[in-house]
């Protein structure tokens, strides 16, 4: 395939996380890569697009998606996803580890996470050392933890001699079977079936301490409560290579967005109280929390219209990330800069991912966002299916232009 | 009959819900209502040989029971009956779910029929709102998962007013499998609301967390629970849940838990012995309890179940019957 044409973005405000660059400046994107960033003019070749009063950063690199949709991640702004092993089947065969990292192409760049055992039954290891070559850039538990912890430390033990990150759900596999909900009164005046949010601490200790003994790379892939943090925390100080992530359901929701039954409100793991929905927020201001991820896990009306229970865990949200993370900069968490680390090249460097940067030579894989363009989220609007808990929510901050490989894939 | 209540006398609408879905959802002059108007079908079911009443005729009642229920169902039917409705049943082994129709479909199914009333039992908390939102009549939800009963506690509060003139200030223990119930969740918010003392009595494993956030104190010593109570609501222990999973035994659990004669002797000496039933004698109530006429209202909830069950059938479709002041 030819090289599209070279494209000059003008006049934005242009944000670099892995270097710090942050100024108004002209970024020229050359043979699919980064070519330059600065005042000069652009050579008389290339397309000149003037992005004047808009923010132009790295594409996001979406780390932990169970589904990965090119419609939907581009209107995003999301030029990379790292995909959980959770598709049928599990990617628990080299054959469709390759064939998931080829999915999206061109428009989107799929990595995928091998499943850590076979048919992610939390029982045999599977074969993670040729999932390795075959394109895994990790490996994971999946949607569940594992319950054996002999199963979870021969699993950490074995990756660490492959490299591989091991990205885990942290909640306590016994614990958690039958809930469907946080204990809580939310749960009891509604009569769910509920697990204690300390369920989440006892996966997260177990595992930090299991990744400590046997030196492996360790991700969270979401840490929703205030003593999940605290065993995270402690892991950290002590040296274990252990990161976490988030998304943003869990910061901006607590558990009684399902109350009547919501079951647009039902993820995994459930939604906390309000006490822990602030926690997790200090944790993403603290550091604690690198890694802000979608979680895109749409899920069909039949398998939503369901009694509460019964309703499949799951919300579309490649297409809010952005804005929603974009609340937290506007709320004063975080700086612009500091988000785009968390949805940039905070996943990237995690995963081994040349991507997340706009240094010179770097691939051209480029959002250029408004950030207070006013919207209203639409779930009838997205790319798929669009079960959002979020749905009719006013927010800000819309995707202008999404950029894989320097051709321009998403334009409003 | 009591008093009607003050919100009513200063015009508040009696009952402004298209359906009833639990207990959460209704004013304590709401609750008030409903109870008020059961009394004069109490008296009906008493009156003699004829209990007819024909407000209903020509409406269909559909009694959807997605979950196995003898008396609920019967309660329902023959409330439906005594006020001249068309009543069809609808149980689990005669509906489409075991064909792998999805719930929603089955509800516009039942929708199309057209019917004036659904009353609808279902395993799963919440089943019965999901359906109200799909369909065109009222929805009278007659058990959801571990949700609400709201007939159950409208009968047990009618039961429980006739027998002691009263529910507010009483000290009611309501005491068993707490963590599963429907029965326990719709009776701690209608007995609480009401001003009664409500007392939660379960081994830890059976209680749910956060459960006096509904209003209610919890105990984990039934004897502690039962002092001075005026009025005793057992809880049906399912079998499954006996043998190891959430109490060692029927044995063990009878014997901490079990309503005996001796644990009794702690409650009020006029003390009410209710049970929603079917009873587990031996496992969590001693049969001679059960059987003592003078203390124990089990049989008595039943009627009143009916009677209760037909006010909330006429109450529902006054609106559609265009009586006058439900327009």
């Amino acid at each position: 395939m030819n090289a599209p044409r070279p494209l000059a973005l003008v006049g934005g405000r242009v944000i670099c996380p892995a270097s710090g660059h942050d100024s108004v400046a002209t970024l020229y994107l050359e043979d699919r890569k980064v070519a330059g960033i600065g005042q000069a003019e652009p050579p008389a070749h290339a397309e000149v697009i003037d992005v004047s009063g808009l923010v132009v950063a790295p594409g996001i690199v979406d780390a932990g998606v169970f589904r990965a949709h090119p419609p939907a991640a581009a209107a995003g702004g999301i030029t990379r996803v790292v995909l959980l092993p959770d598709q049928s089947p599990p990617l628990d065969e080299p054959a469709l580890v390759a064939y998931a990292e080829r999915l999206g192409k061109p428009n989107l760049w799929v990595h995928p996470l091998a499943a850590a055992t076979r048919g992610l039954a939390g029982a045999e290891l599977a074969e993670i050392g040729l999932a390795r070559e075959a394109g895994a850039v990790g490996v994971a538990t999946g949607r569940g933890a594992i319950a054996d912890a002999r199963v979870m430390q021969r699993l950490l033990a074995y990756a660490r001699a492959f490299d591989l990150v091991v990205v885990t759900h942290a909640e306590e596999a016994a614990l958690t079977a039958d809930a469907v909900a946080t204990e809580g009164e939310t749960a009891t005046r509604l009569g769910l079936a509920a697990a204690p949010a300390y369920a989440e601490a006892l996966a997260i200790a177990r595992d930090c301490r299991l990744a400590e003994a046997t030196g492996a790379k360790l991700h969270i892939r979401q840490v929703t409560t205030a003593e999940g943090l605290a065993a995270l925390r402690v892991a950290q100080a002590r040296g274990v290579d252990v990161t976490a992530g988030v998304t943003p359901a869990h910061l901006f929701l607590n558990d009684l967005a399902v109350s009547g039954f919501r079951s647009f409100a039902r993820l995994s793991p459930p939604l906390r109280s309000e006490a822990d929905r602030q926690a997790t927020l200090a944790g993403m201001a603290d550091g604690s929390i690198a890694i802000l991820s979608s979680g895109h896990d749409p899920q069909s009306q039949d398998d939503k219209r369901q009694p509460f229970a019964e309703a499949r865990a799951g919300m579309a949200g490649a297409e809010t990330l952005l804005a929603l993370g974009l609340g937290l900069v506007r709320d004063g968490l975080l700086s612009l800069p500091q988000l785009l680390s968390l949805l940039t090249v905070n996943p990237a460097r995690r995963f081994g991912l040349v991507a997340g940067t706009l240094q010179l030579a770097a691939p051209a894989d480029i959002v250029v966002f408004d950030e207070a363009a006013p919207w209203r989220i639409d779930g009838r609007q997205f790319h798929g299916a669009g079960n959002t808990p979020f749905d009719g929510l006013p927010t800000a901050g819309r995707v202008r232009m999404t950029i894989k490989g320097g051709e321009v894939i998403w334009r409003v | 009959m009591a008093p009607a209540h003050p919100a009513l006398a200063a015009g508040a609408h009696p009952f402004p819900h298209d359906h009833l879905l639990g207990i959460a959802q209704l004013k304590p002059w709401e609750i008030a209502f409903l109870l008020d108007e059961a009394e004069q079908w109490a008296e009906l079911n008493r009156a003699g040989a004829s209990k007819h009443d024909g407000r209903l005729a020509g409406l269909t009642q559909i009694n959807a029971f997605f979950e196995n229920s003898t008396r609920t169902l019967l309660s329902f039917e023959i409330a439906g009956k005594r006020l001249g409705a068309d009543v069809v049943n609808l149980g689990v082994s005669g509906s489409s779910v075991k064909k792998g129709e999805t719930l929603l479909d089955t509800a516009l199914t039942l929708n199309a029929m057209r019917p004036d009333l659904i009353v609808i039992r279902h395993g799963a908390s919440g089943a019965v709102q999901l359906i109200s939102e799909k369909v065109d009549c009222p929805v009278l939800n007659a058990g959801d998962g571990r949700h609400e009963h709201p007939t159950q506690a409208l009968l047990d509060a009618l039961t429980i007013r006739r027998r002691k003139g009263r529910i507010a200030g009483l000290k009611v223990a309501i005491c068993g499998d707490i963590l599963h119930s429907r029965v326990a969740r719709s009776n701690f918010l209608l007995l609480a609301g009401q001003g009664a003392e409500v007392r939660a009595v379960a081994p830890p494993t059976l209680l749910p967390a956060d459960v006096e956030a509904l209003g209610v104190t919890a105990f984990t010593d039934m004897d502690a629970g039962l002092a001075g109570a005026d009025v005793v609501m057992m809880l049906r222990l399912q079998t499954e849940r006996m043998a190891g999973a959430y109490v060692p035994s029927t044995r063990e659990y009878f014997r901490f838990f079990g309503l005996t004669e001796a644990r009794l002797a702690r409650a009020a000496p006029d003390v009410l012995v209710m049970h929603p039933g079917p009873m587990n004698r031996g496992v969590e109530i001693d049969g001679a309890i059960a059987d003592d006429i003078a203390r124990s209202a089990v049989t008595e909830q039943v009627e009143m179940g009916v009677a209760v069950r037909m006010a909330c059938l006429d109450v529902l479709t006054r609106r559609r019957r265009g009586v006058e002041g439900w327009a």
